[in-house]
């Protein structure tokens, strides 16, 4: 009997039939026929066109244009905007961070088992509880006017820091659950068999469920980085001058609009890419999870 | 080796909630030997392996391997696990690593294995099996043989003393199963200690040195291959050997 | 494929295009006739009523009589006591415009809605808004009825409160309400060395002091006199600007257009020439204690 292996053309039976995509295709059942392309363009100018029809039409359009798309105002605010921006986008990134880690302890402790850790549990729930109970903005407040009163040494004082920390300490929260469910999703065989090659739960944990984990709940964490970067505006109410807070500050000078869709604008330009990546992520990581005999 | 059985089982209880899944089995599996379980679904044979490789804790009993008791209090489960290598009926293969990483994690990482050496050696293991051009593929582009040759290698390259295979023909298409049974023929010709629960009677008997009929949770009848399949002594066993061959099995 | 796309991403484009082309125009009344300032001829809100907007809060010692009906709340004043400088001005502006005291409504209506375009939802606006070119070409404003002095706020005991010129607060961290021309004093004519703080209302600008997070709040000198007599303990004015080449007026919002500008202007011009409106100044706005000007 030879070993050559069965033909690379030989469907895998024995396993289910790795599915291209759940969903119906963005163009309609059968994917990108002539046919199927043109119609959908007809469609979309149709749509499109009457829709941009009955908003140009309408009578208070000539003033919210000049009010929410001026021109020259849109010009005159996209540079101080975009320099503004920059402080969401590093407050983003460095509470990315934190979030990603503190979020995968927390999910860990949460699921740790035995009596022992009992403690442990309870406060990882209690925690949890509580920052998704309040709302993002008054743990903002709270702790942005409240930290500093307290007038502890060494702990800084500046308002960027203390949104930041409240977003952490939120965000944490969310996140860690979306990583319990993943953890919870990879099936037990995968456990029993990495425990069973002689791996310790640590090792199991860190090599086997974990990397499985965070690959199966890629869409919904980054719906909350999405949803932190656009939270990052809250830090406006301590009174950095971030984007929104600029789009504030222009827009009280001019009397206009603009400034708000432009900052808009730049919130967008950020988490539509973030969107695509995601979808593409979900697909690479459907297609290898049909793999390995898993159920 | 010492002159202890590779594996020997002492009154073997096991329950999950009321429900009593193996009462009382009593087995001693010799170095180099191979022993083949056969039973209806539900006999017990999976539960049974799972226990002897301590994935499930035995409600009373004892269980030795080489000599040492390996559900007493106190034993280091993990070292136990290396060297005892469980191959599944659903592969298990971890999908987010290619096939080679399968292979080397648990040398590498728990066996502490250099990388070069666990490489070094998983590609040996691999090429003897087949396997050599696969070695970078995820699991998701292998069918279902392969992967099954995956996952004994990967059991394999902890050098495990004796190897546990359950049913890990049931989950393949007919065609597939020919190579792995080649490669599980293989390994018993190198002299592998082995416990195989397995539905190909044809195969067991040709590769078991005993066949075991497990019945509810015990043994009912154990002895050559030869003498289980043409002449069992218990009703029982020749009525599931009938049904055997009336689905063509054999 | 790729053609037929090309195509009607043109097309989109196109009718975006056309839909921000044309310029907006917008009507401007025209208005003559003396009587055309008569009560009954007057194009109100609700006839026979003059509407009012100022904000909520409210603060002293533009409005001073105490929390009362949607002004609720510590350091909060009912518009419809008539205590206060601007509280004043709006009595004396509607009984010279022909209203009874009975006859005016108070709305609240925030700062950033009395410029949104649409509708107002009030026949004229009053919160210490100054006047600005840019402005002026989005909504009508009366002539000022008062001009502004920038003040600089901060606790007796820190460094800040010994300086004596602009340039000695370069170095400091300083904040004030958003979309202020207090905000727009900091940037262009004190210039500091690190970015300054704007905050979302005037409570939280005093936060911010009480808290170090800011050295300095920069705010118009009689608000600046009723933060340290009441609100903030142990502070201090710094210091007043004087206006410089560029000062700040203060005067009446209304739509755009509006038929009410020349009648209130006509109203403002007669309390100005007899006095009516340095006395309430005087009444209202009196500096006991002279804060010394900083340049």
């Amino acid at each position: 009997m030879s070993y050559g292996g069965s033909p690379e053309n030989l469907n895998p039976t024995g396993l289910p039939e790795p599915a291209p995509s759940r969903g119906p295709s963005l163009l309609g059942s059968g994917g990108a026929t002539f046919r199927n392309v043109a119609i959908a363009l007809l469609s979309t100018v149709v749509v499109f066109g009457l829709v941009a029809v009955l908003i140009v039409e309408s009578a208070g359009w000539p003033v919210v244009r000049e009010a929410f798309f001026n021109r020259s105002y849109f010009r005159t605010s996209i540079s101080p905007i975009a320099h503004a921006f920059v402080l969401n986008i590093k407050l983003f990134c460095i509470c990315e961070v934190a979030i990603l880690i503190l979020a995968l302890l927390l999910a860990v402790i949460r699921s740790l088992p035995g009596a022992v850790f009992f403690p442990l549990r309870l406060m990882a729930i209690v925690y949890t509880d509580l920052f998704r109970g309040v709302p993002t903005i008054l743990v903002v407040l709270l702790l942005g006017f409240g930290a500093p009163s307290l007038d502890l040494t060494d702990v800084p004082t500046s308002a960027v820091f203390w949104a930041g920390t409240a977003l952490v300490l939120v965000y944490t929260a969310y996140v860690s659950e979306v990583y319990r469910a993943g953890i919870e999703s990879v099936h037990p065989s995968q456990e029993a068999a990495a425990r069973s090659l002689g791996l310790s739960r640590t090792q199991t944990l860190r090599y086997v469920i974990i990397p499985q984990a965070v690959r199966r709940v890629i869409p919904p964490l980054l719906n909350d980085f999405i949803g932190l970067q656009k939270d990052t505006a809250l830090v406006s109410v301590l009174g950095a001058v971030d984007a929104l807070q600029q789009a504030n500050i222009l827009s009280a000078a001019d009397f206009n609009f603009t400034p708000y869709v432009v900052a808009a604008v730049f919130f967008i330009a950020i988490t539509i890419p973030l969107a695509r990546f995601t979808d593409y992520l979900v697909l690479r990581e459907r297609r290898r999870r049909q793999a390995g005999g898993v159920a | 080796m010492t002159g202890e059985p590779a594996l020997r089982v002492d009154g073997l209880h096991k329950r999950f909630g009321k429900a009593e899944v193996l009462r009382g089995i009593n087995l001693e599996v010799a170095e180099h030997e191979v022993v083949c379980l056969i039973g209806a679904s539900g006999s017990g044979k999976s539960t049974l392996l799972r226990c002897i490789n301590l994935i499930e804790p035995v409600s009373a009993g004892r269980i030795s391997v080489y000599g040492e008791e390996i559900t007493a209090a106190g034993v280091d489960v993990n070292r136990i696990r290396r060297e005892i290598g469980i191959v599944f009926q659903a592969f298990n293969l971890f999908p987010h690593m290619t096939v080679l990483r399968n292979v080397t994690l648990a040398p590498r990482k728990a066996l502490g294995q250099s990388r070069k050496e666990a490489d070094t050696e998983a590609r040996a293991l691999l090429e003897r099996f087949g396997l050599a051009e696969k070695v970078q593929e995820y699991p998701d582009r292998l069918s279902g043989g392969q992967q099954q040759r995956v996952a004994i290698v990967r059991a394999l390259a902890m050098k495990p003393r004796l190897m546990l295979l359950d049913e890990v023909t049931s989950a393949l298409d007919p065609e597939l199963v020919a190579e792995v049974l080649e490669v599980i023929r293989e390994l018993a010709e190198q002299g592998m200690t082995m416990v195989i629960a397995t539905h190909e009677m044809g195969f067991a008997r040709d590769i078991a040195h005993r066949v075991c009929y497990l019945h509810e949770g015990a043994i009912l009848e154990q002895g050559p291959p030869e003498r289980i399949f043409t002449e069992p002594e218990h009703e029982r066993t020749r009525q599931f050997l009938q049904r055997i061959i009336a689905a063509g099995r054999m | 494929m790729k053609k037929l796309c090309a195509i009607t991403f043109a097309l989109l484009l196109a009718l975006t295009a056309a839909a921000c082309g044309s310029k907006a125009s917008t009507s401007t009344a025209a208005n003559s006739g003396a009587n055309a300032c008569a009560v009954s001829n007057l194009h109100l809100l609700t006839p026979g009523q003059l509407t009012i907007g100022t904000d909520n809060p409210a603060y002293s010692p533009y409005f001073t009589g105490g929390p009362g009906g949607d002004w609720k709340g510590q350091y909060n004043n009912d518009p419809y006591t008539g205590k206060g400088f601007e509280d004043a001005v709006a009595y004396a502006v509607a009984k010279q415009m022909g209203f009874s005291k009975s006859q005016v409504k108070w709305q609240v209506t925030h700062f950033n809605q009395s410029y949104a375009p649409g509708p107002k939802h009030f026949d004229f606006y009053l919160a210490q808004v100054s006047i600005t070119p840019q402005r002026a070409k989005e909504v009508d404003f009366s002539t000022p009825y008062w001009n502004v002095n920038q003040a600089v706020v901060a606790l007796k005991s820190d460094p800040i409160s010994h300086a004596t010129s602009i340039a000695d607060l370069k170095q400091y961290k300083l904040g004030t309400q958003v979309g202020t021309t207090s905000y727009d004093f900091i940037q262009n004519t004190i210039q500091p060395t690190s970015q300054p703080m704007a905050y979302p209302t005037l409570n939280n600008a005093i936060s911010g002091l009480k808290a170090h997070q800011i050295d300095g709040i920069v705010i118009d000198l009689p608000t600046a006199f009723y933060m340290t007599a009441v609100q903030i303990p142990d502070s201090t004015i710094v210091g007043q600007f004087t206006a410089g080449s560029t000062p700040d007026h203060v005067g009446l919002v209304l739509q755009k257009g509006s038929a009410l500008t020349p009648c209130v202007d006509k109203a403002l011009a007669v309390l100005r020439g007899n006095g009516t409106l340095a006395q309430i100044q005087q009444k209202w706005l009196s500096e006991k204690v002279r804060a010394p000007v900083l340049h």
